[in-house]
């Protein structure tokens, strides 16, 4: 199977603390894959290496076999890895609205355009309220981000991350802190790009019926090491996930 | 949105038009030059708000292309003939050289911490300061000079003050619908985006130092501008356009205005050359009133607890407030009649 991203020895240490120790993964294209692990295991610092927000102390990561190491966020954004953060990081002081507009305007490559009005682009503007009607978040459109609550912020990082369109979505947790009511419409947003089959989603994720339900392949760290990798069954199955990890429904 | 943006334009325009009125009930000599103090700072505290409003850049030596721009059109017009054309010319001079100085700050500086530029501009401008100080030959060093601007044709030439009144006018309500334009440009909106959260600015695939350079250039360039406008309304320049109260002069004016709102600047300029010309009349009554920094401190404490969003800003809020009630207010009669 084609690999879209793969990591080789990835590792980095914060001061004594080794995060991430000697992560070896291939991600197959077009392919779910989840990342689980118990709280503080590494899984966000990994997501981090992946999307370039932290460099490895050692190790190597290929993105479509190109050695992408040493490339900056805005390289990697580019090449098409988009993620949604575990901590919600949006703009909080503009709407709702303009947080997704921007991403669009991001993916449409309209970086230097200063003699327009924003305006002039209608389109980016109507794309962004239909990506905040599938993320049921339309109603909150003009207001500012900084007065959403906890779990509507991260329906606008889900909805960010949808705008930019990556091939491959890195998302950190997106159900968290959500009511129970509001998590079938995220399950079902994802679960639509899952069906379209062109995009490849790793996903970060304590709900272990979410992870079992979605994964085509499941990834368990603990302690910053990989400790298992394969299907769900064979995860489920795994004696030494099975006595290492038993956190999975620990949040 | 269309419909707001026309409306505000009106108003603006409308008020515009009221200013190239107002000479022509009150042509006091004094009230023309603190008009034009209005409007030299209102230019001048605009292109302030684009770096700390708009982009969250603090600059405290923002006085050096101010400065600059007032020596460039000095020095051009006392070292040659004062003609229309050496006028144009040294109007091209302030504009480059406030680019070229901007442009320099901004790729040593943005790509560090934000208090960097803050430190190197304040440090360009008292390098500036003391450039002017020491090159005796050119700039006459700390008694500064006076230059004549050209002769205006026939009529013209009576009415002096009120052709400067009408330039410095027409300059800031340009500027200001140019910057206007430029903020709500896609790339003012990664502007604001930059302000409030850098890190997501590059993970949307921006990447910051061209837009912090750009917009360095163009605050530098409006500032210069401001600077000859500035010289050109007293026909004098001095080292004093390179001081630290020019660049906090810019700051209150913004701050009292409301930052990132481009008109509030404007406003702020008028508020503050107003109560410097009638506070400094009251000298006679007690001594505090000539001391401006002491007042500039307590007006700018005040300002910061019980405005933070200035002027402007705080009217906009209330704005905001009451349509969003409105909104709510129909939703709720719709939801009734649904039901
Ligand atoms: N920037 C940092 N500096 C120092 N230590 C860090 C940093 N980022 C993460 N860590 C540490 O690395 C470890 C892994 O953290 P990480 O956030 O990746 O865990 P996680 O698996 O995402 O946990 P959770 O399920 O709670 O989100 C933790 O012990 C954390 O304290
Ligand atoms: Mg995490």
């Amino acid at each position: 199977m084609e690999s879209i991203i793969e990591t080789k020895d990835l590792t980095i240490s914060f001061g004594g603390h080794i995060a991430v120790n000697q992560v070896s993964v291939s991600i197959p294209r077009n392919l779910f894959t989840s990342v689980i692990g118990p709280n503080g295991a590494g899984k966000t610092t990994f997501f981090n290496l992946l999307s370039g927000q932290l460099n490895p102390t050692v190790g190597k990561v290929f993105f479509k076999g190109e050695n992408i190491t040493k490339k900056s966020t805005v390289e990697r954004t580019r090449l098409g890895i988009g993620r949604s953060f575990q901590i919600t990081n949006v703009f909080p002081n503009i709407t709702v609205l303009e947080n997704v507009r921007l991403a669009i305007q991001s993916r449409e490559k309209v970086r230097f355009q200063m003699i327009r009005h924003f305006t002039y682009y209608k389109k980016f503007t109507e794309e962004a309220l239909n990506i905040l009607n599938t993320v049921l978040l339309s109603k909150r459109a003009n207001a500012l981000a900084a007065n959403l609550s906890h779990g509507e912020k991260r329906k606008l990082e889900i909805a960010m991350l949808l705008a930019l369109d990556p091939e491959l979505l890195l998302l950190d947790e997106p159900t968290a802190g959500m009511s129970l009511e509001e998590v079938p419409a995220i399950l079902e947003v994802i679960e639509n790009i899952k069906k379209e089959g062109n995009r490849t989603i790793i996903l970060i994720e304590h709900k272990m019926d979410m992870v079992l339900g979605l994964s085509d392949q499941i990834i368990v760290l603990y302690n910053g090491e990989l400790l298992a990798q394969g299907n769900p069954e064979e995860i489920m199955d795994n004696e030494t996930v099975q006595t290492a990890y038993i956190g999975g429904e620990s949040k | 949105m269309i419909k707001t943006i026309q409306k505000s334009t009106w108003i603006y325009i409308a008020v515009a038009f009221m200013l190239v009125l107002l000479p022509f009930f009150k042509d006091e000599r004094w009230f023309l030059f603190l008009m034009i103090q209005v409007f030299t700072f209102g230019i001048f505290a605009m292109s302030y708000d684009l770096l700390l409003g708009y982009t969250g850049i603090v600059s405290f030596g923002h006085a050096m292309f101010f400065g600059l721009g007032a020596y460039s059109i000095g020095i051009t017009l006392n070292f040659l003939e004062s003609t229309f054309m050496n006028l144009f010319l040294g109007i091209l001079l302030a504009l480059v050289l406030g680019g070229i100085v901007a442009f320099f700050a901004g790729i040593l500086t943005l790509r560090l911490k934000s208090h960097y530029y803050a430190m190197l501009t304040l440090a360009l401008a008292s390098l500036f300061l003391v450039l002017a100080e020491k090159w005796r030959s050119v700039t006459r060093g700390s008694d500064g000079f006076t230059f004549r601007i050209p002769e205006l044709p026939g009529p013209l030439q009576d009415h002096r003050n009120l052709v400067v009144y009408m330039f410095c006018l027409v300059s800031m309500v340009l500027i200001f619908f140019g910057l206007r334009r430029l903020t709500e440009s896609p790339l003012g909106k990664i502007l604001v985006a930059i302000r409030e959260n850098e890190g997501r600015v590059e993970s949307l695939g921006f990447r910051i130092m061209p837009y912090k350079v750009i917009i360095s250039v163009v605050s530098g360039v409006v500032a210069s501008f401001a600077g000859v406008l500035y010289a050109i309304s007293i026909r004098f320049v001095g080292t004093n356009v390179f001081g630290i109260d020019v660049t906090l002069d810019a700051l209150l004016m913004t701050i009292i205005g409301g930052v990132g709102t481009l008109v509030g600047p404007i406003i702020g300029a008028g508020i503050i050359e107003f109560a410097h010309h009638y506070l400094s009349d009251l000298s006679d009554v007690h001594w505090i009133f000539e001391r401006w920094i002491i007042l500039f401190g307590i007006v700018y404490i005040l300002a910061v607890i019980f405005f933070p969003a200035g002027i402007v800003g705080t009217l906009w809020h209330k704005l905001a407030k009451r349509k969003h009630k409105k909104q709510e207010m129909k939703q709720k009669t719709s939801d009734k009649l649904a039901s």
